[in-house]
């Protein structure tokens, strides 16, 4: 199942690379004059007006709202808007021209692309970590694993080399962007039990986890602490680096998409995010940042 | 002539107030409605209502939640009530008169505290108790939220009950002394039966309240969509489902059943009210003719 899921990745990858290729020579002349005057990063926006509309993801909104907050802070004559909606929403409004940029947790598709002439910008990598109780022995687990536990086969943790305690599954709330890359990702869109607990952040399975035992949930890799214990997952260890080298694959990236080449506000917007405060703003909401 | 001119313009004043939250909330039901209409019209029918959860395979019934919004209110009323009836039983006389009054500043106290702090409060102290009590599951269940609605339901209990009994303990005090009852008793023949519209009051509020919670179930029932079987099950209330689902893309069916949750939800709360309005009525008029 894992090679399925790396196969899978690849391709992934690959349609990345060339969607968003054109966009890094562009991004590589950004970079040079960024350096040319290093102060700080909000500087770019000296001068500026006028409004930013962005909508899409929800992975994205605590990053977006972060960077909107630092901007308009610096420069009140800037009034940036940011909405959810979800992946779909994201790419029909920058599509349709109802907003500027558009966010997706997913690379968008050949006819996507085609239809509208979208342009799209990764700037951080979302990777997900199942977590289990810091007292629980069993120390990994496989992908398989994982399945039938939250299928709701495997019920007890004698049965995986624990201690004789019944299995609480703990899930996330329908919007969740973390849920979709665990269900898409690990679970391949296996079921879910029905008497699976589900929590509304991050937070809450961190808390849910921490106190019970008989635990198993998940999380983004960026919440994990000494709160709740990883297990290796398939022989991969969940950590920021390994989801950024790519040894560990149950990730996503999130995308910033826009129609066209950005210019103006829209692109010393994007450009933000790619400086270390961008990276530090996107490490601070639990994602990885990749750079250019 | 200037204090009726003044009244006529405070009962004005009064009317108009009352019209447009009246109109408010017609308007709300209205909009909820409408909302609402389209998940209807979209093929399911009343299987939105009836039918299962299962947003996988475009089934969106909210029953289990409906359910679970009954229950763990109706658990909440059953333990709220008795505890608020005596509380305020105390503070009329029945108890010591230093403890009634520790009661009254408790009262005080309780309605001060805000809805968040009961759920972090018991998602560290009773969830474990009642973890490791049932010796099985996660300890987020229907009682642990019933549990913690009861006691957010106290003082609003209590105040609606103290607002008729305290008077009519006043009035029949000294007529109570002088046929030679005991406290107790000028409570349990006189006081009661005359408070009883406050006291159907007190509990369609407070079960409105439990039900109309939103961040205690979320935090403490555990949220899984299934019909309440036991006290120790996980379950999702229909304002848990709202906060819940509530971030999803705006053209899903997951998103439409929001409205049916929320129509439900109303519409429950007016069903309660009137039954307790119309059963304190026939009460007030079977112990008026006796």
């Amino acid at each position: 199942m894992s090679r399925v899921i790396s196969i899978r990745l690849s391709t992934y990858r690959d349609r990345l690379v060339r969607a968003a290729g054109h966009a890094f020579v562009v991004c590589a002349f950004v970079v040079l004059a960024q350096v040319a005057h290093a102060a700080s990063p909000l500087e770019a926006f000296k001068g500026m007006s006028g409004n930013l509309d962005i909508a899409g993801g929800t992975a994205h909104i605590p990053v977006m709202k972060e960077a909107a907050k630092r901007i308009m802070t610096q420069n009140a004559a800037i009034r940036i808007s940011v909405a959810g909606g979800g992946s779909g929403v994201g790419v029909q409004q920058v599509g349709e021209g109802l907003v500027a940029i558009g966010n997706t947790g997913r690379a968008l598709s050949e006819a996507e692309v085609a239809k509208y002439g979208l342009v799209s910008f990764p700037f951080a990598i979302d990777g997900v970590a199942v977590v289990v109780n810091p007292a629980n022995p069993v120390g990994a687990l496989t992908a398989a694993q994982v399945r039938d536990i939250y299928a709701g086969k495997v019920t007890n943790w004698k049965a995986l080399g624990g201690a004789d305690r019944a299995i609480t599954l703990y899930t996330r709330d329908e919007a969740s962007g973390t849920r979709e890359v665990f269900d898409g990702k690990l679970l391949a869109k296996g079921a879910v039990a029905a008497s699976a607990n589900v929590v509304p952040s991050n937070g809450a399975m961190k808390t849910a986890v921490a106190q019970d035992a008989g635990a198993i949930g998940y999380v983004g890799i960026g919440h994990i602490d000494t709160s709740v214990k990883a297990p290796v997952l398939d022989g991969m260890v969940a950590t920021q680096e390994n989801a950024a080298n790519g040894s560990y694959t149950v990730t996503r990236k999130l995308y910033m998409n826009t129609k066209g080449q950005p210019t103006g506000l829209v692109r010393a917007f994007i450009d933000y995010l790619f400086t270390d405060e961008g990276a530090d703003i996107i490490r601070a909401s639990g994602y990885i940042p990749t750079g250019r | 002539m200037l204090r009726r001119w003044k009244g006529g313009v405070v009962t004005t004043v009064c009317a108009l107030c009352a019209a447009s939250v009246a109109l408010a909330l017609v308007a709300i039901f209205a909009f909820l409605c409408l909302f609402a209409l389209p998940v209807f019209m979209d093929g399911q029918g009343f299987a939105v209502i009836a039918g299962d959860w299962k947003p996988a395979t475009g089934s969106y019934g909210v029953l289990p939640m409906l359910q679970a919004s009954m229950g763990v209110a109706g658990i909440a009323l059953v333990l709220g009530f008795p505890l608020s009836l005596g509380i305020c039983c105390g503070m009329n006389g029945l108890a010591p008169s230093g403890v009634g009054q520790m009661f009254r500043g408790l009262v005080r106290c309780l309605t001060a505290v805000p809805t968040v702090v009961y759920g972090f409060a018991a998602l560290f102290l009773l969830v474990p108790l009642v973890r490791e009590a049932a010796g099985r599951g996660t300890g987020l269940c229907w009682l642990t939220a019933s549990l913690v609605l009861a006691l957010l339901v106290v003082p609003t209990m209590v105040l609606v009950m103290e607002a008729g009994m305290g008077p009519t303990v006043e009035r029949v005090r000294l007529t109570g002394a002088a046929m030679g009852l005991n406290r107790g008793q000028v409570m349990v023949h006189m006081v009661l039966p005359l408070c009883w519209r406050h006291m159907a009051g007190a509990a369609a509020l407070g079960f409105g309240r439990a039900m109309g919670d939103t961040l205690l179930p979320l935090m403490l029932a555990g949220n899984a969509v299934q019909s309440p079987g036991s006290p120790l099950e996980s379950v999702r209330t229909l304002t848990a489902h709202i906060a819940l689902v509530l971030a999803t893309d705006s053209r899903s069916g997951t998103y439409g059943s929001l409205f049916v949750a929320g129509c439900l939800l109303l519409l429950l709360n007016l069903a309660v009210q009137l039954v307790l309005r119309v059963l304190a009525r026939s009460g007030a008029q079977f112990r008026g003719r006796t």
